[in-house]
């Protein structure tokens, strides 16, 4: 009867708040929209100046691999110093420059230099751009030397197939990743906030004199507000997969599994901050500091952990997103693989366990 | 002088009378560098089926004493029983018996009035088919039986200290602990609250301790228990107190005399333990049991009557309070008479006159009118009082004066300046000291005094006087370089007045400067008030203790937005006076003044 109580006073209080339902279910919906439309990590249809001195057929062969490539909008520009304006002003993020003797020189011995200028103030851009250029450059040799009957002096080809995310969309890999944070918002910080709310306004005391066991209190938190938090990881899934396409190859039941199992975490997370942290401008803080933005830089959602330097990638074990994060991003893309799921799932259970433990033991009923 | 005054309790109640019994009882609490002591050796009995009065200043130790007596702290020393349990082993136990409504009601705002009750039902494991009768109980007791379906967060004051005593009461508790319930609520709701209480004990056998800074409620209580600074100074029946006092309470009044300039030569006399103000005529308290001569106290004034008085408990307390800091020495300062607070060169300048004149001033918020329709004048070197319950718009009206707010319509003017217009000019000639006291924590009294004066334009020269001048006039020499988070309440409000007076205003405005202080200090803050206009500051004040209305030249009752009564203390009383109550307290007439007007607003629908 006292949990039933403290659990449609949570329910109330959900529904009359409209920060919860905010969090809930507003931001999941805005940060999906702009990850999923706004934010991509992919180079494609990159501005790019060319720069033909001396137009002909050679040339036109040449930047007609541009024209037809979706990574590349080319803009033809008689010369130099028109692009370097161009790349100045970010009008377009390269420049193909084909000299006036271009094509003289090219049946000439030492063949015919084209210069390429990239802007790297983005390295990872940068380093894309330039490759997808090389790309075209190799495709019109093999043509040339196709036409031609000449032999490329290459013995050995590479054949490369991408795996799981074959298209190389970069919304496959964000918008699970992005479960994770929306996740960790509606478990740490919200219920840090709520948590604090109640000392703040003086109801704790008031409940804490009434016969309710502290954990009668604990599970009248944690089960409205791991269904809300189960709500939003749903609405999240169905926006992913129907709205933006992403593959859910892996069952549903797993999927949703893992997900109680970090929000236990997230949650345990949330109520540890808001027993040390007792109102709620700091417990907002603090839980932003520790949750939040670790999973939004630290948990692979973005930055590939591998990349990181080896003490930040030890530092990332110490992250409950890092193990979600893994197991969204195998589910979705390529299906159950137990060998991913099962040590991540035991790690996740090894931590809601350690946060929920010492929230019960600290959270006494003592005001000290 | 304890032992005096507890020992007759001991012999008269026996031990198994006691519901709550604290023996040796001390309590630390260490916050960053700071230590305080909340309770010091506190022994104290509740006895059974008695309304016990918990009283003392902020800062007495009243709430950690009710903390430990339902467990949610642990004493450092001593044993509490409550209700044959250890308090502090059995809490469990302990909390399942006992009543506790916390200082802010512990409710829920954004939950109905039915919700919280049913929060509160199911945490006390009320069966559910007991939950109708005693809903309907508590709902006509409370009176809030239309409001039901209203959002806690949307009740007045009033409302929500008897929502929260309704929760606390859901289950029928044998022990029922209230803590400060009734500050901040307006005299009405007071007086509707102790009805309820008088009725648990009455009908329910309820024993109730409840504690309070308002010394007048003392009076209420069966047995009072007198704490300051985390000791008990007493306990027993409150005429056991006032008995103390007998046959040395006066009422002066001296004719044709200015009451302020006949209160500080009384309180500089040296037979004299205080001297207030109280209406017209002077309330005095002597040290010793012979009559006063009225030559001899008030030596050259004609026409002085000196009639004797029912003593008060406040008169004891003080005079108990006073023999405490007497080996002390200097940790209070004497109210001397005529000194020099306010900025001299004022006293020349401009003739008497309004210094503030506001007409027909609303102001809105949203659809809600919180000010509707105030007009009143106060005269320089007045002191101006404005009265009223929370949300009566007393801080609204506040902050359109100090130019804080703009009001809606209407006119403002302050120190002849329109409020419209030069906002800022106007501010530049007012000092505020607001109820929350709004210095820096983290700086000592110098640097808040420094500050003050800066942000106020003063440098240099003229800054260095006015710091000397503070120090000196406050008695704030001693504390100069003590961080003012670490300062007693006392000393807080003196370096908030102080820091309100660097740039010497015309007009001082003062926010429930005193809430909470005890009542040596109010007194000292009195004194200063009426230095100040003597030298032609005009002071405009709230407040919620009847006793310091008195204190005021004219005041303005105000309630839902509107002025009520305007007038001089003596006025607003004569005025409620009936065949009922021939002689109104300021009290009675606040209570008669808002029935009055809750009548005539349901007479017009």
């Amino acid at each position: 009867m006292r949990l039933r109580g403290l659990i449609h006073k949570e329910f109330y209080q959900i529904l009359r708040d409209p920060s919860s339902i905010a969090i809930a279910f507003l931001l999941p919906v805005v940060l999906l929209l702009v990850f999923g439309y706004g934010v991509s990590l992919d180079a494609e249809h990159v501005p790019v100046a060319l720069v033909v001195e001396q137009p002909d057929a050679d040339t036109a062969g040449f930047t007609g691999g541009f024209e037809q490539s979706r990574y590349f909008q080319p803009v033809v520009m008689r010369d130099m110093h028109e692009a370097e304006q161009a790349l100045m002003s970010r009008r377009v993020s390269a420049v193909v420059h084909l000299r006036a003797d271009f094509a003289r020189r090219l049946r000439q011995p030492g063949g015919a230099p084209v210069q390429v200028i990239v802007n790297g103030v983005d390295a990872n851009t940068g380093r894309l751009i330039l490759g997808y250029i090389q790309g075209v450059w190799q495709k019109w040799l093999a043509r040339r030397a196709l036409e031609t009957g000449e032999t490329l002096g290459a013995p050995v080809r590479l054949e490369s197939r991408v795996w799981f995310n074959s298209e190389l969309r970069s919304r496959n890999f964000l918008v699970p990743g992005l479960i994770a944070i929306i996740m960790t918002l509606i478990g740490a910080l919200l219920t840090a906030l709520v948590m604090a709310r109640e000392w703040e306004r003086g109801t704790m005391e008031a409940l804490m004199v009434t016969p309710v066991t502290m954990r009668e209190v604990l599970v009248g938190k944690l089960v409205p507000y791991f269904l809300l938090g189960m709500g939003g990881m749903a609405l999240s899934v169905a926006m992913g997969v129907w709205l933006f396409g992403v593959p859910l190859r892996g069952s549903l039941w797993v999927l949703f599994g893992a997900a109680a199992l970090f929000l236990l975490a997230a949650l345990g997370m949330g109520l540890l901050i808001s027993t040390v942290a007792k109102n709620q401008f700091v417990a907002g803080q603090v839980a932003i500091i520790t949750t939040f933005l670790p999973a939004f830089i630290l948990s692979g959602f973005i930055f590939d952990i591998g990349s990181m330097p080896p003490v930040v990638q030890w530092l990332t074990y110490l992250l409950a997103a890092r193990y979600f994060v893994a197991m969204l991003q195998t589910i979705f893309l390529a299906g159950d693989v137990w060998s991913v799921i099962w040590p991540n799932a035991l790690a996740l259970a090894v931590m809601a366990a350690f946060f929920l433990g010492v929230s019960r033991r600290k959270l006494r009923k003592r005001l000290e | 002088m304890k032992s005096e005054v507890s020992g007759p309790v001991e012999q008269t109640n026996r031990a198994e009378d006691a519901v709550l019994e604290l023996r040796g009882v001390s309590k630390r609490f260490v916050i960053g560098r700071r230590t305080i002591q909340a309770l010091r050796h506190v022994n104290l009995r509740v006895l059974r089926g008695q309304v016990t009065g918990l009283i003392g200043p902020d800062g007495a130790g009243k709430t950690t004493l009710m903390r430990l007596a339902v467990g949610l702290l642990a004493p450092d020393d001593g044993r509490i029983h409550a209700l044959g349990f250890d308090a502090t082993r059995d809490s469990p136990a302990v909390q399942a018996r006992v009543g506790y409504m916390p200082q802010r009601f512990g409710l829920y705002e954004d939950l109905s009035v039915q919700e919280n009750l049913d929060l509160y039902a199911d945490l006390q494991g009320l069966p559910p088919d007991a939950r109708p009768a005693r809903y309907h109980e508590l709902m006509h007791m409370t009176g809030l039986a239309r409001f039901t379906t209203r959002l806690a967060g949307r009740l007045s004051g009033g409302m929500k200290q008897k929502l929260g005593l309704a929760c606390t009461l859901v289950r029928a508790p044998e022990l029922l602990l209230l803590d400060e319930p009734t500050v901040g609520v307006d005299p009405v709701s007071r007086r509707e609250l102790w009805q309820i209480v008088y009725r648990l004990v009455r009908e329910e056998g309820m024993t109730v301790l409840l504690s309070t800074a308002y010394l007048d409620e003392a009076e209420r209580c069966h047995e009072v228990i007198l704490m300051h600074e985390g000791e008990v100074l007493g306990c027993g029946p409150p005429q056991q107190f006032r008995e103390q006092s007998r046959g040395r309470t006066y009422l002066v009044s001296a004719p044709g005399e200015r009451k302020r300039t006949v209160q500080e030569k009384l309180a500089g006399a040296a037979s004299v333990v205080d001297a207030l103000i109280q209406g017209e005529r002077i309330r005095l308290v002597t040290a010793g049991e012979t009559p006063p001569d009225p030559a001899e106290l008030l030596p050259g004034l004609a026409g002085v009557s000196i009639q004797p008085a029912p003593p008060r408990l406040e008169d004891s307390f003080v005079a108990m309070l006073k023999q405490r800091r007497k080996p002390g020495g200097d940790a209070l300062p004497r109210v001397q008479a005529g000194r020099q607070v306010g900025p001299a060169s004022l006293s020349s300048e401009n003739g008497p006159g309004p210094v503030i004149e506001i007409k027909d001033v609303k102001r809105r918020f949203g659809d809600f009118y919180a000010v509707k329709g105030v007009t009143f004048e106060v005269t320089r070197g007045e002191v101006f009082g404005l009265l009223g319950a929370n949300g009566a718009g007393k801080s609204t009206t506040f902050r359109m004066l100090c130019g804080l707010l703009p009001a809606s319509e209407g006119s403002l003017r302050v120190a002849g300046l329109d409020l419209r217009r030069a906002a800022a000019a106007a501010r530049a000639r007012i000092g505020y000291m607001s109820q929350k006291f709004s210095l820096y924590g983290n700086l000592n009294v110098c640097e808040n005094l420094r500050f003050f004066s800066s942000a106020y334009g003063l440098t240099g020269q003229r800054q260095r006087r006015r710091l000397d001048w503070a120090l000196e006039q406050f008695e704030l020499g001693t504390v100069a370089d003590t961080v003012s988070l670490d300062l007693s309440l006392g000393y807080k409000q003196r370096l908030a007045m102080a820091c309100a007076l660097m740039h010497e205003p015309e007009i001082l405005f003062l926010d429930e400067p005193t809430s909470g202080v005890d009542p040596l200090a109010r007194r000292d803050f009195w004194g200063r008030i009426n230095g100040l206009a003597a030298q032609h500051v005009t002071v405009m004040v709230t407040t919620h203790f009847m006793e310091e209305a008195e204190c005021c030249d004219r005041l303005a009752i105000m309630a839902d937005g509107e002025i009520l009564a305007l007038g001089t203390p003596q006025e607003i009383k004569r005025r409620q006076c009936s065949a009922g109550q021939p002689e109104p307290t300021m009290e009675d007439a606040f209570i008669a003044l808002i029935e009055g007007q809750g009548q005539t607003r349901g007479g017009a629908k």
